[in-house]
């Protein structure tokens, strides 16, 4: 495997038809290294999502190509996206944990997602997981009964329990208070450094900034500035 | 029960933790597929009485051979004759041992406090002991006294206790068709959908009752067979004895299925019922369409995520239908106490044959999960819905 986790070249796209055809994306071209952590900067509207959506498989390629994990999508079809994505973890602004499952349940469909398994290592394996990110005691609460900190950290184990190739995360920090939103990115830097996990993450958080090994800016659909981050350990960044 | 369905399941039962999470929704459910299945039980509870009435007055005789008339109806308490030339005819035969005719007319028994009683009448020779049941060989000889009968104890709008001890020796009278007759003893047979009690008499008494019938123009004719003797094949050689469609030629069991058939195709009643099965079967499917397609639509941005997940289309189904199967596994117990209930409440009130048979409670439970999978099938079109990339 090559050490380019993706790859995006001459990136163009278009939303609607006709009048109302708008393009959001113009000829972005980026690569992230391998268990790099990037972080996607840009005002409200700048294609931040939706270059996220294309590279996460969640949406079809029209124009340009994305490489992702050696593979091709542009043009790809809707089940080898389906199974690409279950290299990737995603974690989303809202939470959307299943209300009906408990924080252990959720966790364990990340883990499901890959077939039969023990159910027994699977809920071991979340429990763990959740530990990690100081929901140990929360194992068996439904979503309905935790607080939104708490079920964003749900939703971070859950991407994070499947041990994905790359992890996609549009602001997840923004429901976290300081000390926990960081330590969740810690964990990601901390899975990249031994698992080379990689992540492409959309924040404001100036104290994530400091984290990241490359910070690359979008406005109005394009890429205006692309540097390394303030990260200390900058080995894996790259080149732009 | 989420471990066990967690294990016969593979994954997680997310189905039946949201059914769960959801309780009013859930019994909601649970009553509309209980009142699908109350429906189409209670109708083909009465189908099935209905059919059952109609082979009750068949089991009293068994012959090996039923010759009717060819009229149109199929029914065995059908108005129409046939010459008893017949049944000479068929005696040629050399595999036919032997023969009687039977002799059916109706009449209204108008007992004391002005209820009255549809009673079916049968007419037979009081020899005619090898073609009936075993149980009223003996007393049919003894109507051969005239003015006696057998009477139901079990005819409908009619207190019957009085006749408990009718014997030969100590007949109760009662009086029918303007007659003095004497009751010598007892059959329990009952009301069906088309009379309310069945009572047979000689021959001769029935010819008392009903003047304007004579004894060349039986009802049926019921024929004895050489023990070795093929009825199929008898009844082939017999049919080109006669001029064509003179007359039907059918074993009992023929006869009867024939019967049935007739009136569940051909008559009002039976399609009835055919209907009002089709109208539970539709109930249920929409109720159980409205609960799964909300649960869908509830579930939608969970759906999304999974599919963001990489779940495929299967997963998606298999909640639906995991969700179907149980509503139609749970739903359906509730149904079957209460059809069983208003079995047999309406056995009791009108005396008709209606009680719940192992193949029917099988073949609803069946058709409860076909049809709450149906349901669950229409519903999935809601997941279309579930677009994982508008989830950022
Ligand atoms: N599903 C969509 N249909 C039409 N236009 C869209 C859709 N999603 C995004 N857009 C448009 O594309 C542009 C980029 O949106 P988005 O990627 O969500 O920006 P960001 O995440 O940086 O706020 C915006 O102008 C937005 O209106
Ligand atoms: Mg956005």
């Amino acid at each position: 495997m090559t050490e380019t986790a993706i790859e995006v070249t001459a990136l163009e796209h278009f939303f609607g038809d006709g009048e109302a055809r708008k393009q959001a994306l113009f000829d972005v071209n980026l690569a992230v290294a391998r268990g790099s952590l990037t972080v996607l900067m840009g005002p409200s509207g700048s294609g931040k999502t939706t270059l996220l959506t294309l590279m996460g498989c969640l949406r079809e390629v029209h124009a340009g190509s994305v490489r992702l994990l050696d593979r091709e999508l542009f043009q790809s079809d809707e089940i080898s996206r389906i199974d690409m994505r279950r290299r990737l973890g995603f974690i989303f602004q809202a939470h959307n944990l299943h209300d009906s499952l408990t924080a252990r349940q959720n966790v364990m469909m990340g883990l499901q997602v890959h077939g039969r398994g023990d159910p027994k290592r699977h809920a071991l394996a979340a429990d763990h997981l959740l530990d990690l990110l100081g929901l140990g005691q929360r194992l068996d609460y439904l979503p309905g009964n935790l607080s939104g900190g708490q079920k964003q950290r749900v939703a971070i184990a859950r991407a994070l329990a499947s041990n994905p190739d790359i992890i996609f995360a549009d602001e997840p920090t923004a429901a976290l208070d300081k000390v926990s939103g960081l330590a969740a990115v810690r964990l990601f830097k901390d899975l990249g450094r031994a698992r080379g996990t990689t992540t492409v993450m959309v924040t404001h958080d100036p104290r994530i900034l400091d984290l990241a090994d490359r910070v690359v800016t979008l406005e109005d659909g394009r890429i205006v500035e692309d540097r390394a981050g303030t990260a200390r350990n900058n080995a894996s960044t790259a080149p732009a | 029960m989420t471990a066990f369905l967690a294990r016969l399941l593979g994954r997680l039962p997310i189905g039946y933790l949201q059914l769960m999470h959801h309780p009013g929704r859930l019994l909601a459910a649970l009553a509309g597929v209980a009142f699908a299945n109350v429906l189409v039980f209670v109708q083909l509870g009465l189908a099935g009485s209905m059919a059952e009435s109609v082979a009750i007055p068949y089991r009293l005789f068994q012959p090996d051979l039923l010759i009717i008339s060819p009229a149109e109806s199929e029914s065995l308490s059908d108005a129409s004759t046939l010459p008893r030339q017949r049944m000479f005819q068929a005696l040629v035969h050399p595999d036919v041992t032997g023969g009687t005719p039977i002799y059916m007319g109706r009449s209204t028994w108008i007992s004391g406090n002005d209820a009255s009683s549809s009673i079916q009448f049968f007419g037979l020779e009081p020899d005619a002991g090898p073609f009936v049941h075993e149980a009223l060989a003996a007393p049919l000889i003894s109507l051969s006294l005239s003015d006696t009968a057998l009477v139901d104890t079990l005819t409908r709008f009619v207190d019957m206790r009085g006749f408990a001890a009718a014997h030969p020796e100590a007949p109760v009278p009662f009086e029918m068709q303007g007659r003095q007759l004497g009751a010598i003893g007892t059959v329990s047979i009952g009301g069906g959908f088309g009379g309310d009690g069945v009572f047979l008499v000689s021959d001769q008494t029935f010819f008392q009752l009903f003047p304007q019938r004579s004894s060349a123009t039986p009802s049926h004719i019921l024929l004895a067979l050489d023990p070795g003797a093929d009825p199929g094949r008898v009844a082939t050689e017999l049919a080109q004895l006669y001029p064509p469609d003179a007359v039907r030629i059918r074993t009992v069991t023929q006869a009867m299925e024939q019967e049935v058939r007739y009136q569940m195709t051909e008559r009002p009643t039976g399609l009835i019922f055919a209907f009002g099965v089709v109208i539970g079967i539709i109930v249920g499917i929409v109720i159980a369409y409205q609960v799964l397609s909300a649960d869908v639509a509830d579930h939608i941005r969970e759906y999304a995520t999974f599919k963001a997940m990489g779940f495929r289309q299967g997963f998606f189904v298999g909640i639906i239908l995991e969700e179907a199967i149980i509503l139609a596994a749970i739903g359906f117990w509730p149904g079957l106490a209460l059809s069983e209930l208003f079995y047999r409440s309406l056995a009791y009130l009108t005396n008709i044959p209606i009680f719940m048979t192992p193949d029917r409670a099988v073949a609803v439970f069946i058709g409860t999960i076909i049809a709450c999978a149906m349901s669950g099938v229409l519903a999935m079109r809601k997941l279309a819905a579930a677009e994982p990339a508008d989830l950022f």
